[in-house]
């Protein structure tokens, strides 16, 4: 076990003794909080790479442009972390950046997927 | 909302998403796809507000509300000529988002759990500081490409001295910062990462031209992946970091495919300054003062592909500037009464983004069907009649083929030099982009039309009505 894990574990279970209890269940966005869950990310990761890899050579060049556009539109998935701290009790500054993350998350949701259903529309064969 | 129940629900989200970008792989299946991916991020929001973090709901609804009214005008008032710099402007919002999640997953970690006052894990602190460092690069290498494309700032690549040796340096102390909140945990050092970042996404940007902005838009359409990725391991989110991974790699294909079809490499195109000396041309080219050239009229054109039995039309970024696309469908309309056979002729580097000509001439209700790639349609110039090129001028240059000494040596070219005759459109005989001279506008069978690219057309289509 390399140092850096150690570290990693000494401190989870720091955190966990300090925290009130009710904290741990809002563990929901995340995964339990062990040192296998950097690796279980990043099996997510390399098999989604080769899905996006495969996918991706499947596009017709024609629809390059709409690619784009949807691809940007479901980048801004990222509202997910914006949501939950936008949504906190406390008024402070992450409440802020979340809420400033959620309206910029959501022009690009909102204006990606709807120029992507124009450029489409434009597609249908005639 | 149990977390085995919200992550089976991500993960649904996640598929929508596969089958979004599936959907895109004919024109028949993609409007469907874009449904899926509507659904899914729907199912990805709606989840998380199920989440027991979210308690109140007043902050989430008005961001959503101005967010959606704003994409919503947007995307409707936007013309389809403008949608290079749509897209790079809508990236830029994704990279600051990133940023944004970042810095409130910084200052309140516990909401996330991924640690408490005890500061947060290291793990989570390196994927932090690797989402805010290209998220910030993100937005503002978005912001300078949306600025050359909407033409705020010159396209001409700007370079000064030891750029590339200030942009290492640069890369070195986002790194050394980076390290810095990795070890501290500090506030500083994620606002001096930050402030390093974004600083470095302008530098990337600013020395690349106006032509090369396919590859660029391209890359930070994947780095606006990679960003959520990071994000998504911050927060441990088997979505985030799917949705990353297909995002990310979609735009590195996109970039590959752009390279390929510049015959560059990625590096080449970002170190930079390509194409801003005109003057770089090679030796024969650029003392070429006086060779003859042969111009024609509308009228002579017109005469030309009436009689012809098959015309390819191989548009260019000319077209899109002179919005000739609507013209365009007019005048095939007309050749195609007269029982000539019309094709348009794709180069994968054509336009300013990938796809920009396909989209534009279907906005012209021209039929996809006769829109043909480069590698489809280049073995059929030589049986064709006319090749008409519209605002295109380096994706046509048999330099490409016959110069080594040619800054575009080596890059895949449309051959309309075999064709019976070549008509080209230009405004005036200057250079493309690349700052090479284009031998075939001196050829016998090359008649050049000087003119607007819309107005060309326009006479071309009333003289075929008289």
């Amino acid at each position: 076990m390399s140092i850096g894990t150690r570290v990693v574990e000494k401190t989870t279970s720091l955190v966990h003794n300090i925290l009130p209890p009710e904290t741990h269940s809002v563990e929901v966005l995340a995964g339990t909080a062990d040192s296998g869950v950097f690796i279980a990310g990043l099996t997510v990761f390399a098999l989604a790479l080769f899905v996006g890899y495969y996918v991706v050579w499947r596009v017709t060049p024609a629809l390059h442009s709409p690619l784009m556009a949807v691809t940007n539109a479901i980048s801004s998935v990222i509202i997910v972390g914006a949501l939950v701290v936008a949504g906190g009790q406390a008024f402070d500054f992450s409440k802020i950046m979340g809420f400033v993350a959620v309206v910029l998350a959501s022009i690009n949701i909102f204006g990606g997927f709807i120029v992507t259903n124009r450029m489409l529309q434009m597609f249908k064969k005639k | 909302m149990s977390p085995d129940l919200s992550a089976f629900l991500y993960l649904v989200a996640s598929v929508c998403f596969i089958m979004a970008l599936r959907g895109l792989s004919s024109p028949t299946s993609a409007r469907q796809g874009n449904l899926y991916g509507m659904v899914g991020m729907g199912l990805a929001i709606g989840t998380t507000l199920f989440n027991d973090a979210v308690l109140s709901f007043e902050t989430i609804l008005g961001g959503l509300l101005i967010g959606g009214v704003i994409g919503t005008l947007i995307a409707r008032k936007i013309k389809m000529t403008a949608l290079p710099q749509l897209v790079a402007g809508f990236h830029s919002l994704v990279g600051l988002a990133a940023v944004c999640v970042a810095a409130s997953a910084l200052y309140s970690p516990d909401v996330f759990g991924i640690g408490g006052m005890q500061g947060i894990k290291i793990s989570a602190l390196i994927e932090m500081g690797l989402g805010t460092a290209i998220g910030a690069i993100t937005f503002t290498g978005s912001i300078m490409a949306f600025g050359k494309l909407q033409g705020f700032i010159g396209s001409k690549p700007l370079v000064f001295k030891g750029q590339h040796l200030f942009n290492a340096t640069l890369l070195l102390a986002i790194i050394a910062a980076g390290t810095w909140l990795t070890i501290h945990g500090t506030f500083g050092a994620f606002w001096v990462l930050t402030a390093l970042s974004l600083l470095l996404g302008i530098l990337l940007v600013l020395p690349i031209g106006g032509a090369d902005m396919p590859v660029i838009v391209s890359m930070l359409n994947s780095y606006s992946g990679w960003a959520a990725c990071g994000i998504g391991f911050t927060l441990q989110n088997n979505l985030l970091i799917i949705t990353g991974a297909l995002v990310g790699s979609s735009g590195a294909i996109l970039s590959y495919i752009m390279c390929k079809g510049m015959n560059r490499s990625i590096v080449n195109v970002v170190l930079g300054g390509f194409g801003g000396d005109s003057s770089s041309g090679s030796g024969p080219a650029a003392s070429g003062e006086a060779k003859p050239v042969k111009t024609g009229s509308a009228e002579d054109a017109t005469f030309l592909m009436k009689n012809a039995s098959s015309v390819i039309i191989v548009p260019g970024y000319g077209m899109a500037v002179a919005q000739a696309q609507h013209a365009l469908k007019e005048m095939v309309e007309l050749l195609k009464e007269q029982g000539v056979k019309v094709r348009f002729a794709i180069h994968p580097v054509a336009g300013r983004m990938p796809g920009h000509m396909n989209v534009l001439l279907a906005e012209a209700n021209i039929p996809y069907e006769d829109v043909v790639e480069l590698d489809d349609i280049n073995r059929d110039f030589a049986s064709t009649d006319v090749a008409l090129v519209i605002g295109a001028n380096d994706v046509t240059n048999p330099a490409a083929k016959t110069d080594p000494k040619s800054p575009i040596y080596g890059m895949p070219i449309l051959d309309v030099e075999k064709a019976k005759t070549v008509l080209f459109i230009k405004r005036s005989l200057s250079s493309g982009y690349a700052g090479v001279e284009n031998e075939l506008f001196h050829r016998d069978n090359t008649m050049m039309l000087f003119g607007d690219a819309k107005k060309m057309v326009e006479q071309i289509i009333k003289a075929m009505e008289q």
